[in-house]
Formats: structure tokens, C-alpha cells, sequence
């Protein structure tokens, strides 16, 4: 956990009293909505279907026990009494009142979190592996780097008013849990040969319209280089990103136009003239934002405990910890999962009684600790082993002990047409059926890993490009059609999916993904080869041919 | 539109001179990049000063060779929502240490003000007559800035640095 100190806390009150302002002279009428769109914007707040949406950045993934029963607070004063968290580990509300939003965000100021650019065209909340700092064999907390980056992108006096929107993801981890090949600038943290920390930086990845799998620019920029590099890419894409078609405004399509080896020499020559300028970062600055996190220390803690042995027994709980638990990097203790998943509910969602019980388990199980997955889930990251039989009882009773964690019904979906604004179909009905035909975690675990990736327009908030299957929802003559791809992935082996055929109507979705998972295990050569893998093997024609042969 | 300089309302030494406009006999004139670039020289042989608007899809590099001569330059924001000349304004300031008038033209609001004196603006051809008049007020929304630019703040990191330092020589 990164502790805010006062400087931290007075920029976050201060970015309140300036919004209010902005709400004031709003509602006032002395801005226009034209004037006010971008402000609001550069403060999570969008204008939807029904009312007014609110965004909070949870960043890195991060989150006390403290701050979670801030965001419940938020969800029961302000909202309908539940929030949905995005593939961006951000949280929404989708029912807010543009009147009451400066208190909410002086609520939530008060345990120093923020919506500051989560919408808008600047940087938006760097993204983490949601397993950072636990994780075995990580390099080292990639946290340390994203607060880093955090600070400098918030309210950076450059770029705030950039082409396009601009989203940061860093991992420390040779599994990529945090999609950087599909953001627009991704961080991989290693060493270099002198045992040196730095990133392989890639750049240019985004999926919407024009999807794009990011290119590394450098395989190896030093840690005290990270923020002048940085500088130098997005005052290249500042001064030469395309302003005249929002489609084509991303940094993607730069680096695209321009091809790589050219954007790179472009800011290998901004670079160079900076590089040693005001924001090289010293060893004691890094230091001291290291200090600031907060570790637990663990206790030493048997791997197999008695508490587990007898648990074993009961065939629910087992089915639970093979799906749920997490191997930890420290022995006797595991990262646990909560699925927001259940069958029948909406991804991503949950109450605001639920966020309360959460925050208490982590209290309890977690040293005060929860994190925020791209999936939508949450995690609890220092649950001791012989906690677990516990744990599990207590996260059933609240309806969170779904065993579908990376299965077919972990479905990701993006709001679609129930709440958004953009969207040209729905996403979380279809979802919503499909985790009722596979409600079944028998057949859901003899299927494997397979992750479905919904969206409801084609800005592909549900990531439906790298879902092992895609989903995308649009409009055609008045109706909502379905166009389905397989074999994307948003790991380390990034890779967008292939159309299988003509887009199919509302009704047939589910029914069609249940041909294509028949298909998969027809055709799978082991039952421990993935669908992702089949879909490598043999390409997506037998599965189009299985889809269409009877439609 | 009301100027905003040193902080406060001012009136405009410079006169805004339309491409193909006569220029006036003396005094200080605004000039758009074309004309200027067509013919420096004859402009900086007048008495007065010369202020260029520099378009903020041209590269700086052409304004630089004679920057120690000009009285302005102005950066255009066509709509707020267009930052290239946020970058302009940095590489003027930083990178070629122009020293002279940096004005902020175009559409220029209230919430941008702290952004554009990050920057390097100390000018502002401030939209609003109400926005102009909040000036004052408006750039001490903040006290906290986590980006060193070449305004001289103290960033956030080095402020931690520096309380680090006076804590642990028990001061």
C-alpha cells in the first residue's frame, strides 16, 4: 500500500476545490457544457444514457480496507448502492447527480483516492499487475514505478490536452496479468546485464477501431531514465498526433503511419536533448516513494496447514481453492481471488454491502488489502493458507465464492447499451446468459481457460479483440448483431482475434458460443490443451464451419 | 479581449497587424509567422518591437535564430482542447531559453491558466473579461506539482527530498 503524505493529500483537495468551482460556474450557466464537457471529463465524469457516470481511479490495482468502504460509502450516499469496476482498474457509478459529485469526491479525497483523468485526452490511471509485490518471481513491486508515473502524469502542465486519450500498464511478471502490449504505452520491468532495473518499453497498442498490438521502441531504458523517456514520446505524439479524425488521434496510429523505427528515432532525438535534465531520477527520490509503501510482514507459516488438510475434504471448498487460490511469494500464504461473476449478474459488479464485507475480510485475512484486476475481479493478496476453509465460507455467504475464476463464464464486458451512451448493443444480457449455460462448473472446468471478452461498440471497452473469444456488439439496419472472433489473448504472447463470419443476431449469441466450445473439445488433441492453443493449431475454419454449416 | 500580464488586466502594447494590413509607422506590432518569416529584417528595422504568433503546427526551430530579438511570441490554442502549443511554449522556455513575452492566444479559459504559466506563458489573451478578472485567484488553486517544467517550482519529489533532509538534521 502507497501512504498518501500531506503534499499528496493537499493536491487532491486542492483538485476538489477546483471542480467544485467547475460544478459551480456550471450550474451557474457562466460555462457552457461545450466548456465544461473537457473539465468534467478530466475528472470522471461522462454523461450517459440515464444520468450523469462517475469514474474513480483505483490505481495500480491497489486498494485498503479503508478506501473500500469509502467506494461503498460513495455507492449508497450518491449512487443506487453498487459500483462496477472497469478492465482499467477504475470503479463507476452510474447514477450520479452532477450537484453532489464535489462531496463525493471530498469523501473519497478523505482517504486519498481520486477521479482525476480517468476520462478525457490525457494520461489516464496507470495500470499494475493486480498480483504486484506478491507474486513469485516478480522482478520487483512494479507499484514503485506506476506511483512514480501516477505523480507524474497527474495534472502534467503538457499534457492534459492531448490528441487523444493515453493509458499507461506496467508488469514486473514474466505473465503478463496487465495487457501491456495493449495500451499505449506499455512497461515491462527487467534487468539488464549489469543487474540493472529498467523497462522494455513498447508503445502504440490499443484496440477500438483500428486495433494495434504495441511495438517496443526500447528494449531497455533504465530506471532513472523512465520519466524522460517517457517525456520525450508524449511530446512527440503531442506535437505530431492527429487532431483531425478523433478515429485516428490515438498514438497507435502514429506510431503506424510513421512506422516504428521512424517514431523511435523521432524520440530517441527528443530524448536525447532531456535525458539528463530535471527528471532524471535520483536513487533517494525512488527510494523515498518506496519507503512509502507498506508491506506486511508475514508470519512463517506452514504450506500445508491442518486447517487445509481437513477443509480438503469437502468437495465445494476444493473446487474452490484449485480455481481460486494463488500461489504467493510467501510460504504459507496465497493470493486469493473473489470472483465478481456469479451467475446471472452483471461482470464486474458489486453492492455496496458486498464492498463493506469485503473490506472487513481484508481486515481479517489481508492485512487491511485488496486489489483490482483488468479481469474485474478483485483479489485479496496476503490471505495466510490455513485462513482459507474461513475465508471461503464467508465469501460464499456473500455470494462471491463463484469457482469460475479464468473460466468460461469470468466473463469481461463493458457496460454496453444498458448504461453507455456510445454503445450500439447490449453486452451485459449476453454475458449474463452465458453464464447461465455454463453455469455448470463441471463442464466449465472441463472446458479450461477460455476467456470471453465483450463490447458493446466498437471502442472495445470489453477488450473483445484479445478475448480468446470476441464479442462485439453493433448496430445494423436498427438491429443488434453480433460479430464473434477467437483466438485473441492481452499476455505476454498479445494477439488480436480472427473474425469466424457474418455477425449473428442477439438470440443465436450464446448459442453460437456453445458450437464453438463443442467444436474445441471435438477438436482439442489433449484435455490440457487450452482452447486459445487449438485455436493456434488448427486455425479458426473449423470452428467457422461448425458455427455456419447450419445457419 | 482583455491581456492579462504580470498577473493583471494590462493594455496591449502590441498591435495586432493582419497579414497584408499596413503597418503602422512606430510602435510595437504583432505579426503573424508568414509575414514575419517573408521579411525579418525590415520589421526588426523599425522602432518598436516585433511579436511573431507562431501557428502550433509549425516547428519552433524556424522562430529560433531570432528569438533574443523578439518582444513576444504568441502560441495559439485554435480550442482549448489543442495542447501542441503547451509543448511550443516548453521548448521556447527550456530548451532555447527565450526569455521575452510568451503569450498565450486563441482560445484561452480559466482552467488553463496554472497549465500555461507551468509552461512558461507570462501573457494571456484571456477569452472571458470574467476569466481575466479571476486571474489573480485562479493560479493559486494550486500549491502542489508533481512535473519539474522550467518554472522553477519546487516538485512535489524534491519537496519530500528537502523536508527528508531538514527532518533527519533534526531541524
Amino acid at each position: 500500500m502507497y501512504t498518501y503524505d500531506e503534499i499528496d493529500r493537499t493536491l487532491v483537495n486542492e483538485r476538489v476545490a477546483d471542480f467544485r468551482d467547475q460544478v459551480r460556474r456550471r450550474l451557474s450557466g457562466e460555462l457552457t457544457e461545450d466548456e465544461f464537457k473537457m473539465l468534467r471529463l478530466q475528472n470522471g465524469v461522462y454523461l450517459q444514457l440515464h444520468a450523469y457516470m462517475f469514474r474513480v481511479a483505483i490505481p495500480y490495482g491497489t486498494l485498503s480496507s479503508k478506501q473500500l468502504r469509502r467506494l461503498a460509502h460513495v455507492a449508497r450516499r450518491y449512487d443506487r448502492g453498487y459500483g462496477h469496476f472497469t478492465t482499467r482498474q477504475n470503479i463507476q457509478f452510474n447514477w450520479i447527480k452532477l450537484a453532489e459529485l464535489p462531496d463525493a469526491l471530498a469523501d473519497l479525497a478523505e482517504v486519498g483516492i481520486h477521479s482525476m483523468q480517468t476520462s478525457g485526452n490525457n494520461t489516464r490511471n496507470v495500470t499494475s499487475d493486480q498480483w504486484a509485490g506478491v507474486a513469485p518471481g516478480e522482478i520487483e513491486d512494479p507499484r514503485i514505478w506506476s506511483e512514480i508515473l501516477r505523480q507524474y502524469t497527474t495534472l502534467h502542465p503538457e499534457f492534459s490536452f492531448l490528441p487523444r486519450k493515453f493509458k499507461f500498464a506496467i508488469t514486473a511478471s514474466a505473465h503478463d496479468r496487465a495487457a501491456i502490449k495493449i495500451h499505449d504505452i506499455g512497461l515491462r520491468l527487467h534487468k539488464n546485464e549489469a543487474d540493472e532495473t529498467g523497462f522494455e518499453v513498447l508503445v502504440g497498442g490499443g484496440l477500438g477501431r483500428t486495433p494495434f498490438i504495441a511495438k517496443t521502441i526500447r528494449p531497455f531504458v533504465h530506471g532513472r531514465d523512465l520519466l524522460s523517456y517517457v517525456e520525450a514520446i508524449m511530446r512527440v505524439y503531442n506535437q505530431y498526433g492527429r487532431r483531425d479524425n478523433i478515429y485516428k488521434a490515438r498514438i497507435k496510429i502514429l506510431v503506424h503511419e510513421l512506422g516504428i523505427e521512424k517514431f523511435a528515432t523521432e524520440v530517441e532525438e527528443e530524448w536525447q536533448q532531456m535525458r539528463d535534465g530535471a527528471l532524471k531520477l535520483d536513487e533517494e527520490v525512488v527510494e523515498d516513494i518506496r519507503s512509502r509503501f507498506f508491506y506486511p510482514s508475514y508470519e512463517k507459516l506452514p504450506h500445508m496447514p491442518e486447517e487445509l488438510r481437513k477443509a480438503a475434504r469437502d468437495p465445494k471448498f476444493e473446487a474452490w481453492r484449485t480455481n481460486s487460490v494463488f500461489p504467493h511469494k510467501a510460504q504459507g500464504y496465497a493470493i486469493v481471488t473473489i470472483s465478481l461473476k456469479p451467475v446471472g449478474g452483471p461482470p464486474g459488479d458489486a453492492t455496496a454491502d458486498q464492498m463493506d464485507a469485503i473490506a472487513d475480510l481484508a481486515d481479517k485475512y489481508s492485512f487491511g488489502e485488496i486489489r483490482v484486476g483488468h479481469e474485474q475481479n478483485l483479489a485479496l493478496p496476503h490471505v495466510a493458507r490455513r485462513d482459507l476453509p474461513d475465508l471461503w465460507k464467508a465469501l460464499d455467504k456473500l455470494g462471491l465464492a463463484t469457482p469460475n475464476v479464468n473460466l468460461i463464464s469470468d466473463i469481461i464486458a463493458c457496460p454496453g447499451l444498458d448504461y453507455c451512451s456510445l454503445a450500439n448493443a447490449r453486452s451485459i444480457p449476453i454475458a449474463q446468459e452465458l453464464t447461465r449455460r455454463f453455469a455448470n462448473h463441471d463442464i466449465a472446468n472441463l472446458i479450461g481457460r477460455l476467456h470471453i471478452n465483450i463490447s458493446g461498440c466498437i471502442n472495445a471497452c470489453g477488450h473483445h479483440h484479445v478475448g480468446h473469444i470476441g464479442i462485439l456488439g453493433v448496430e445494423k439496419n436498427g438491429e443488434e448483431v453480433y460479430q464473434i472472433t477467437i483466438g485473441g489473448r492481452a499476455d505476454e504472447q498479445a494477439e488480436l482475434g480472427t473474425l469466424i463470419g457474418p455477425g449473428v443476431k442477439f438470440d443465436e449469441v450464446a448459442d453460437v458460443i456453445e458450437d464453438i466450445v463443442e467444436a474445441y473439445l471435438a477438436l482439442r488433441a489433449r484435455p490440457d490443451e487450452l482452447f486459445i492453443d487449438t485455436v493456434k493449431r488448427l486455425g479458426v475454419e473449423p470452428f467457422r464451419e461448425r458455427v455456419y454449416a447450419t445457419r | 479581449m482583455p491581456l492579462v500580464k504580470g498577473g493583471k488586466i494590462t493594455d496591449d502594447a502590441f498591435v495586432h497587424v493582419a497579414d497584408g494590413a499596413e503597418l503602422p509607422a512606430g510602435g510595437s506590432v504583432l505579426v503573424s509567422a508568414a509575414r514575419f518569416l517573408e521579411n525579418p529584417e525590415a520589421l526588426f528595422a523599425r522602432s518598436g518591437k516585433v511579436g511573431v504568433t507562431w501557428p502550433n503546427n509549425r516547428d519552433v526551430d524556424d522562430v529560433v535564430p531570432y528569438l533574443d530579438r523578439l518582444g513576444a511570441v504568441a502560441l495559439v490554442f485554435p480550442t482549448f482542447r489543442d495542447g501542441r502549443a503547451y509543448s511550443q511554449a516548453r521548448l521556447l522556455r527550456e530548451r532555447y531559453l527565450y526569455r521575452g513575452e510568451l503569450r498565450a492566444t486563441g482560445q484561452v479559459l480559466r482552467d488553463q491558466f496554472v497549465f500555461m504559466l507551468r509552461a512558461g506563458f507570462d501573457a494571456f489573451e484571456v477569452k472571458k473579461p470574467a476569466d481575466a478578472e479571476a486571474f489573480a485567484q485562479t493560479v493559486r488553486r494550486y500549491s502542489v506539482f508533481y512535473q519539474p517544467t522550467g518554472d522553477g517550482r519546487l516538485t512535489a519529489l524534491h519537496r519530500r527530498m528537502q523536508l527528508r533532509h531538514s527532518e533527519s538534521a533534526g531541524l
